[in-house]
């Protein structure tokens, strides 16, 4: 059974207003349990206002969401319940920070859900220990970190609810190269210990192609593909009409191809790349 | 939602009224509303009233976001106009113990009503169809004289324009840390008033954080790009009366014309 499952979602921002517009229309997938999505979409194509409807942020104006199996507004009251399990890290999370220490600003969310004092602290230790934060900074204020840590900090704060679905909204923006690495091996990490779901939205088809398993393509509030990442990212052209495109190491592979190489066109990281284009380079050294 | 007020909101648009000089709009409304609050008898009332509606449709902004932005003041058009029925002198209609209501308070309640309705009608006509940055130029433009006596004119304009600038900038930034506290779990829709206060601390925090944050980052903006306050500054649009602004001006002394004839030919409706 899927874990998330959509059925004609549909959200319209002001109903009855010379503003009217529809943010998302019809859209209905279904999220395996345990799987790594990404989802991809230009700017403005409806990717924020869905995921804020699946933790159940925003009440959709059509069609359902279900989690595993039950509609979540079945029962608006307990809505809370809903975003525990589905967890949200939003984008630049860091500007939630308010508590006087780390420590305190992660064990918000696990409070929140009435789980004690020490639970919550062995909860944030966790969290804490996920997305390396050194423990000595867990007793500083928030707002004397640096922002990598920041970042950090605030998503151990969605992560120590140790919620069933994690989404993270653009993570890694406005990082340093290494701090997205970094940063993208403990998400991967994380993904795998626990098991759970997790739902990347990126604007970087590189760390895309690096992660996720299936990839989710949002085009004017439609969901235009949901499939292996490596099938939608055989498909350059369609995504370059959609003001998308596939990694760059995916590109040359393809052009390689082309050209007639025999390497694997949907090649998605560097590393693979360089396994399959090391044997030619040995090959020309041996004809020599 | 808080982004739902349209009280003070700008409407862009291509009406005559658009395209009216701002400080001439100001000045107008300005003597608009000393003329609603003295039309003394039904005759100056009325024409007050169509004059009032005359400017809305001209404004070419739907009727429906007129009566939208009443919604938050009608509580007080309702309690002023209950205050007048009951406080009016002479003969009592009915009476019950020291209450009464005379012809007198029903005829002030009415009166009052309407002057409210028609004062946020009137603003909403200037705020509705004069942008935030047009109105405040022409707020400078029209207190300049007053720079004489050292008041820093420039600077109140500049803040002014600064804090109109800001408003939706932080509205849209309260929303955002709203969700993100509410997807940790925060309850703000629920408990006692002590409890809803306690909520608000995770969003109030953040929020201050970054008003800080944007202020520094704009000063340092505006410096970098070499501000220095309103010596010598030249603007980029300047202010000119053009041919709409004479019309409109004619317009208007016609209706003062025809105000002073009824409110002062004709006997008042109301004490004063």
């Amino acid at each position: 059974m899927p874990v998330l499952e959509t059925k004609d979602l549909t959200y319209q921002y002001g109903i009855g207003t010379p503003f009217q517009k529809t943010a998302v229309e019809k859209v209905s997938i279904s999220i395996r349990k345990g799987e790594f999505l990404g989802v991809i979409g230009h700017t403005g194509s409806g990717k924020s206002t869905l995921i804020q409807m699946l933790n159940g942020l925003i009440r959709p104006t059509g069609g359902q969401v279900l989690l595993d199996g039950k509609d979540i507004w079945a029962e608006p009251k307990k809505i809370r319940d809903v975003r525990f399990r589905v967890g949200m890290v939003f984008q630049y999370p860091e500007y939630q920070l308010f508590e006087e220490t780390v420590w305190k600003d992660i064990m918000f969310g696990p409070k929140n859900m009435g789980l004690s004092e020490n639970e919550a602290k062995e909860r944030a230790m966790e969290a804490a220990h996920f997305t390396g934060l050194k423990e000595e900074l867990l007793e500083k204020s928030p707002f004397e970190l640096s922002g990598g840590e920041k970042r950090r900090a605030a998503i151990a704060g969605v992560i120590a609810m140790d919620p069933d679905v994690l989404i993270l909204d653009e993570p890694t923006a406005g990082l340093d190269p290494r701090g997205r690495d970094v940063l993208l091996a403990q998400i991967t990490q994380y993904h795998k210990a626990r098991g759970n779901t997790v739902l990347l939205v990126s604007h970087s088809m590189e760390d895309i192609g690096r992660t996720a398993d299936r990839l989710l393509v949002m085009s004017g509030g439609h969901a235009v593909m949901l499939e292996e990442t490596k099938a939608v990212f055989s498909k350059g052209e369609e995504l370059e009409k959609l003001g998308l495109r596939v990694p760059q190491i995916t590109k040359i592979m393809q052009e390689l191809y082309k050209m007639g190489c025999p390497v694997d066109p949907a090649t998605l990281t560097v590393d693979d790349a360089f396994g399959q284009l090391l044997p030619f380079f040995k090959r020309k050294e041996e004809l020599r | 939602m808080i982004a739902d007020i349209t009280l003070g909101q700008f409407f862009p648009g291509h009406s005559m009224l658009h395209k009216t000089d701002p400080r001439v709009k100001i000045c107008l409304i300005i003597f608009h509303i000393v003329l609603i609050f003295t039309a003394g008898n039904f005759f100056s009332l009325g024409l007050v009233v169509l004059f009032t509606f005359l400017g809305m449709c001209v404004s070419k902004v739907p009727l429906k976001l007129y009566v939208k932005g009443l919604k938050p003041i009608l509580f007080i058009v309702v309690f002023t106009a209950v205050l007048n029925i009951f406080y009016g002198t002479g003969e009592p209609l009915v009476q019950w113990g020291w209450l009464k209501i005379t012809g007198n308070g029903i005829l002030n309640a009415l009166f009052v009503s309407v002057r409210i309705v028609l004062l946020i009608f009137t603003s909403s006509v200037l705020t509705f169809t004069t942008s935030p940055n047009q109105l405040t130029d022409a707020i400078e433009r029209l207190l300049k004289p007053l720079s004489k006596l050292h008041v820093p004119v420039h600077e109140f304009a500049m803040m002014m324009t600064i804090a109109l600038r800001f408003v939706p900038l932080l509205l849209e930034e309260t929303d955002k840390i709203m969700s993100a506290q509410k997807a940790r779990g925060a309850d703000m829709e629920s408990g006692g008033i002590l409890q809803r206060i306690k909520a608000l601390i995770p969003v109030l925090i953040p929020l201050f954080v970054s008003a800080f944050r944007r202020a520094y980052d704009l000063a340092t903006a505006m410096e970098s790009r070499c501000y220095h306050g309103g010596e010598g500054r030249t603007k980029m649009r300047v202010l000119k009366l053009g041919k709409q602004d004479v019309f409109i001006l004619g317009a208007v002394a016609l209706f003062l014309g025809a105000f002073l004839l009824l409110n002062l030919w004709l006997p008042p409706a109301i004490l004063r």
